[in-house]
């Protein structure tokens, strides 16, 4: 079933449009990978799935986003619910300057649940989960910043799984860590697509081609080609598709 | 070899500046402290001229100035820094609380005259003098909260709203504790301006003590510490012992301002601490 639709989307930072009459469906339980050069707009369009380009003044969306069959840009769409069902992973590890169990017990907080033990719950659900929890139980109450940059990464996927989402938007998360952490961290995309529907941004084609179940790849705004992660890299039906994965450019 | 030179010449100079502070320092502390500590008597308090009233008022006004001036300073410089829009009108805002932050006190000490003391007639008043005080403070503590909280890492609001956090919890949960430190500075500043503030409140809270011991009417006149000591400097009082009130005056202000800051320090880290978990690397 088709989890996500969009439908003739554009988007504007003031009169320089970044995203050009963007159609793409993407299936729950999967994992759909955004690739293309910087600056095509695969971060912009991930950021248009749970309204966080919203938050940048000049800009203007045009189009229609439907997640469950629900258009998330019509007036009146609860921007806070929208945002716990869609989840977001940032390309630099953003815990806050907490404890590990604060940084997992805050949207559960946030969103209203007091209880201690319930919180300990899923705060112990929500790291085992993001396959952290043998690092971190002995170490709950120390300082998340003190962590290292791999395991932030996957506090952050805690502290996001804790909210219940049921949508996981990954922009570059392992641009920033060394080879054991993001293998680390595409081992856990693998278990959580069981669960969740992901969309991962990444710079690196292999990523890409491990991890994915299908990829779209974005040029200048435009999405050039979407289709099934094995046929694209073999055989791309664009020939700007096929330029780009060979290393003609980018 | 030349970059190394310039390398530990720059190094060499930046201590000097570093131990020259420190050396001010302590040779301020000595002589205020030495002067004036040995007056630091019961009847130096509680004596005919003691200072027993002009030290509750310092703490008094200093009081009733935050109870006014923090709301609207914090109130005003969270909203510059988070929800203002960028436009003209809150360049305009900006450089009017950067013009008021560099108005000259005894300037602001004349308009609490003519406002409070003239204008609504209330005479010299504590509650004239701390309003005026507030006056003082505000653009001070409006650029330090916006300050604070624009240093606070955008990536750590991008995270509280993308867990579906809003902007008011954000601010409440991770913005103001991350910016806590900040806003304490900028609150001590304020403070310690406000402790050992003369001019505006010549002019507004006048250099009369209340008779009562611990008089909090605030319609009562009230002469503080700094006040004191300018007072007793200028216009000594035949038949008592100025110099040695005013070293005294002196010595007391400066540890009131010092523990003050340690008042206010001390609780903070603790509470940092406590927020960011055990060990902090």
């Amino acid at each position: 079933m088709d989890k996500i639709v969009v439908n003739k989307l554009d988007l504007f930072y003031g009169d320089q449009q970044a995203l050009n009459n963007i159609g793409i469906a993407m299936k729950e339980r999967s994992v759909t990978a955004l690739i293309g050069p910087s600056g095509c707009g695969k971060s912009t369009f991930l950021r248009t799935l749970n309204r966080m380009q919203d938050l940048i003044p000049s800009v203007k969306i045009m189009g229609q986003v439907k997640i469950d069959g629900q258009d998330i840009y019509v007036a009146g769409t609860d921007v806070v619910l929208l945002r716990k069902k869609v989840g977001m992973v940032f390309q630099n590890p953003n815990p806050f300057p907490k404890s590990v169990f604060e940084n997992v017990a805050y949207g559960p907080r946030i969103h209203g649940e007091s209880d201690k033990k319930k919180l300990s719950e899923i705060v112990e659900t929500s790291l085992k989960d993001a396959a952290l929890w043998n690092e971190v139980k002995d170490r709950l109450h120390e300082s998340a910043l003190g962590l290292s940059g791999g395991q932030q990464q996957r506090l952050c996927i805690a502290r996001l799984l804790a909210v219940g989402p049921e949508i996981l938007l990954m922009d570059e998360p392992t641009s920033a860590l060394d080879p054991i952490s993001t293998m680390k961290i595409e081992e856990l995309i693998s278990e959580l697509k069981d669960k969740y529907t992901i969309i991962i941004v990444t710079h690196n084609m292999h990523q890409a081609s491990r991890v994915s179940d299908r990829t779209a790849f974005f040029l200048s705004g435009d999405l050039i080609e979407e289709d099934v992660t094995s046929v694209l890299f073999t055989r791309p039906a664009k020939k700007k598709t096929e330029d780009y994965i060979s290393g003609r450019f980018g | 070899m030349k970059a190394h030179q310039a390398d530990r010449f720059a190094t060499i100079m930046l201590w000097i500046g570093a131990l020259a502070i420190v050396a001010i320092l302590i040779a301020f502390l000595t002589l205020i402290l030495g002067r004036g500590v040995p007056h630091l008597t019961s009847e130096f308090f509680n004596g005919p001229d003691g200072v027993r009233g002009q030290l509750f008022n310092s703490f008094y006004i200093l009081f009733l100035s935050l109870v006014l001036s923090l709301p609207v300073g914090l109130g005003a410089g969270i909203y510059m820094a988070e929800y203002a829009p960028k436009n003209k009108f809150t360049d305009l805002i900006r450089l009017s609380t950067e013009s008021l932050a560099s108005v000259p006190s005894i300037v602001f000490g004349l308009f609490g005259m003519i406002v409070f003391v003239n204008m609504f007639g209330l005479g010299f008043t504590i509650l004239g003098g701390s309003a005026t005080l507030a006056l003082l403070n505000l653009p001070i503590l409006v650029r330090v909260t916006e300050e604070s909280l624009r240093a606070v890492p955008r990536s750590y609001r991008e995270a509280s709203l993308a867990l579906g956090a809003t902007m008011w919890q954000t601010l409440r949960k991770v913005i103001l504790p991350t910016a806590l430190p900040g806003l304490i500075t900028g609150i001590t500043l304020v403070a310690g301006r406000a402790l050992g503030e003369t001019a505006i409140l010549i002019f507004t809270a006048g250099m009369n003590v209340s008779r009562i011991p611990f008089d909090v009417n605030p319609l009562a006149a009230g002469e503080t510490l700094a006040v004191h000591l300018f007072a007793v400097k200028s216009n000594p009082l035949p038949g008592t012992n100025a110099d040695q009130i005013a070293d005294g005056t002196a010595a007391l202000l400066i540890i009131m301002v010092i523990v003050f800051n340690i008042c206010l320090t001390l609780p903070s880290r603790w509470l940092q601490r406590r927020q960011l978990g055990k060990n902090k690397m």
